[in-house]
């Protein structure tokens, strides 16, 4: 269980994550504000307390790997990794800049602390599902913490890694859905509907549940029950809220992929340093 | 003649290969029979995985592997690797420098009778134009077979570029298999024949036609489309004057673009490609698909004499 100095701190450190996502976009003038912002508790969950890993020693072969399927929304990462000390943080600033490691999009070759390289939506699920069989294979024990944006459901390719999860019982595989309802054009229930989503990923072998993806005592019960799955991989359909935390960016499409301006990025900060 | 399959040369090496090294695994997509990948089955069925018919997630899926340690070799049609999974070979595996080894059958109009959506005419052109990935299109089953070891003897990404038909056996192109170095396989001072993959056999035939005629042309088979062995162009194009292309593949983007592309700016010079004109193909036999499109010794020959009248006017 999750005390209460914990919980506290965990809460603490979503909202430096926040405040990082929202300096590193603002500086570059380009990124994926919103996305990164939902997606923070949840990233903070598995880095700050559900993963086994060691910053000192990327490559540590006992890791549990994370790999952002979502690939846009790298804010969210390069922030986490940078202060778990996967590299210095002052490389944040260079967040989309020429000879920078921090690509727009996650590229593993480049950057410490990122497994496989996406941005296309779908190959995360398919690639890490392809690492989970190869641990199988070699008889190792961590597990893949993949997570995926709703709006990328739609892609064929989602749904053929879900078969193919299910074939090899890959129950090292915890995936989750970061579901805000909205995608780059709008509302995903309108440009592509997605409900039932959870019934989707039971039909196809996974053993699935709902969670509110900012409830840290929910994301950990949903892990560790997940973690006591066998012969199925996981997905956790996490709600959450688009832009959480800046009241004007939250559930709004148009914070997609648009950088605040200076106006807007001191409101945001204000908001997450002294709430709203 | 005899003849045999590139594609058989491609999966028994990867039986030699998966007896010697436990991190080769070998992926299809519901095509083993056709790739032949059913043999590997058979002998490592632990080490087999048939993803059904998902060629784009086989290939995020062997880019998955790869990162943990695994040489996968992902199978399956030309145009289904190149084509329908062209984003996932590019953004997972060549991209990255993913390991991973792509073995393509049914590659080229002698694919037959199932006719232009499965003739790959095109692959050549995708996966050469992708940072990172290494084209290898070898000419013969025993060529196929060295390539394919030679592909899991290097680390990267790799393009193993097979046919369907049976082919005829070269003897000129056995031996050692390295990437990179074309083959002197017949050498000349009018022209030179420079051919990949199955066209090998039509252009030393052709340059032994030339030959009856008194016109000596030189014949340099490439299996490297990329990188392209730029070295044994150069002395050439400065040695022999004009260059014939010879490739079972479109004439746009494929061996002959690549030719024309670095000679231009070095040593400009007369590049006629010999390959499928800017057309779909057909059903039919592969080998009389191969006498319809222009891809025979005698093509090579007449353009070869053609050439040298331009180039003497």
């Amino acid at each position: 269980m999750l005390d209460p100095a914990k919980l506290r701190s965990l809460e603490d450190k979503a909202r430096e994550v926040r405040r990082s996502i929202v300096e590193m976009v603002y500086r570059a003038n380009s990124g994926h504000v919103g996305g990164s912002l939902g997606a923070a508790d949840l990233v903070v969950a598995l880095y700050y307390h559900l993963m086994r890993h060691d910053p000192r020693n990327p490559k540590w072969p006992e890791r549990d790997r994370f790999i952002l399927s979502k690939g846009h929304c790298t804010p969210v990462i390069y922030a986490v990794l940078a202060d778990c000390g996967y590299f210095p943080k002052e490389d944040l600033c260079t967040f989309r800049r020429p000879g920078s490691h921090l690509q727009g999009h996650p590229y593993h070759v480049k950057t410490p602390g990122i497994e496989a390289s996406t941005g296309t939506l779908g190959l995360g699920l398919s690639t890490g599902v392809g690492m989970a069989l190869a641990a199988k294979l070699k008889g190792e024990r961590h597990y893949y913490y993949i997570l995926c944006g709703d709006g990328e459901m739609q892609e064929g390719q989602v749904w053929e890694a879900a078969m193919f999860a299910s074939k090899y019982h890959l129950d090292n595989v915890i995936a989750f859905v970061d579901r805000n309802y909205l995608q780059t054009d709008g509302w995903c229930e309108q440009i592509m509907p997605l409900d039932p989503l959870a019934s989707k990923w039971e039909a196809f072998g996974w053993r699935t549940c709902e969670i509110d993806g900012h409830h840290f005592v929910g994301i950990i019960g949903a892990v560790e029950a997940a973690k006591c799955e066998r012969g199925r991989p996981v997905m956790i359909i996490a709600r959450t809220i688009k832009g959480k935390g800046v009241s004007f960016m939250e559930n709004s499409p148009a914070w997609h992929g648009a950088p605040p301006d200076r106006e807007q990025y001191e409101r945001a900060i204000e908001e997450l340093d002294h709430g709203v | 003649m005899e003849y045999k399959q590139t594609r058989q040369g491609y999966v028994d090496a990867l039986i030699e290969l998966a007896r010697a090294d436990p991190r080769i695994v070998v992926l299809d997509a519901d095509v083993s029979k056709a790739t032949k990948t059913c043999d590997f089955e058979k002998v490592f069925p632990g080490r087999f995985f048939n993803c059904g018919v998902q060629e784009a997630n086989m290939m995020s899926v062997a880019a998955g592997l790869a990162l943990e340690g695994f040489i996968p070799f992902a199978t399956t049609f030309g145009v289904f690797a190149s084509c329908r999974a062209g984003d996932q070979v590019r953004n997972s595996i060549a991209y990255p420098k993913a390991n991973v080894k792509i073995g393509a059958t049914h590659c080229g109009i002698s694919t037959g009778g199932d006719g232009a959506s499965h003739q790959a005419n095109e692959d050549i052109a995708i996966m050469r134009s992708f940072p990172n990935m290494t084209v290898l299109v070898p000419g013969d089953y025993e060529e196929a077979r060295l390539a394919t070891r030679a592909a899991a003897g290097m680390t990267g990404p790799v393009y193993i570029r097979l046919g369907r038909d049976q082919y005829p056996v070269v003897r000129e192109i056995h031996g050692e298999f390295v990437i990179g170095p074309a083959k002197l396989l017949r050498d000349g001072h009018d022209l030179t024949i420079v051919t990949t993959g199955i066209m090998v056999s039509e252009g030393l035939e052709a340059a032994r036609r030339l030959a009856e005629r008194g016109i000596f042309a030189r014949v340099l088979h490439m299996p490297t489309v990329k990188p392209l062995d730029e070295h044994a162009l150069l002395e050439a194009a400065r040695e022999t004057g004009g260059i014939i292309t010879a490739e079972e593949h479109s004439i746009i983007g494929g061996l002959g673009e690549a030719v024309t592309g670095f000679l231009s700016g070095v040593a400009p010079t007369i590049v006629r490609r010999i390959g499928v004109r800017d057309v779909f193909g057909q059903s039919g036999q592969g080998q009389e698909l191969l006498d319809l499109y222009g891809l025979r010794a005698a093509d090579i020959a007449e353009e070869a004499a053609r050439l040298l009248v331009t180039a003497g006017a």
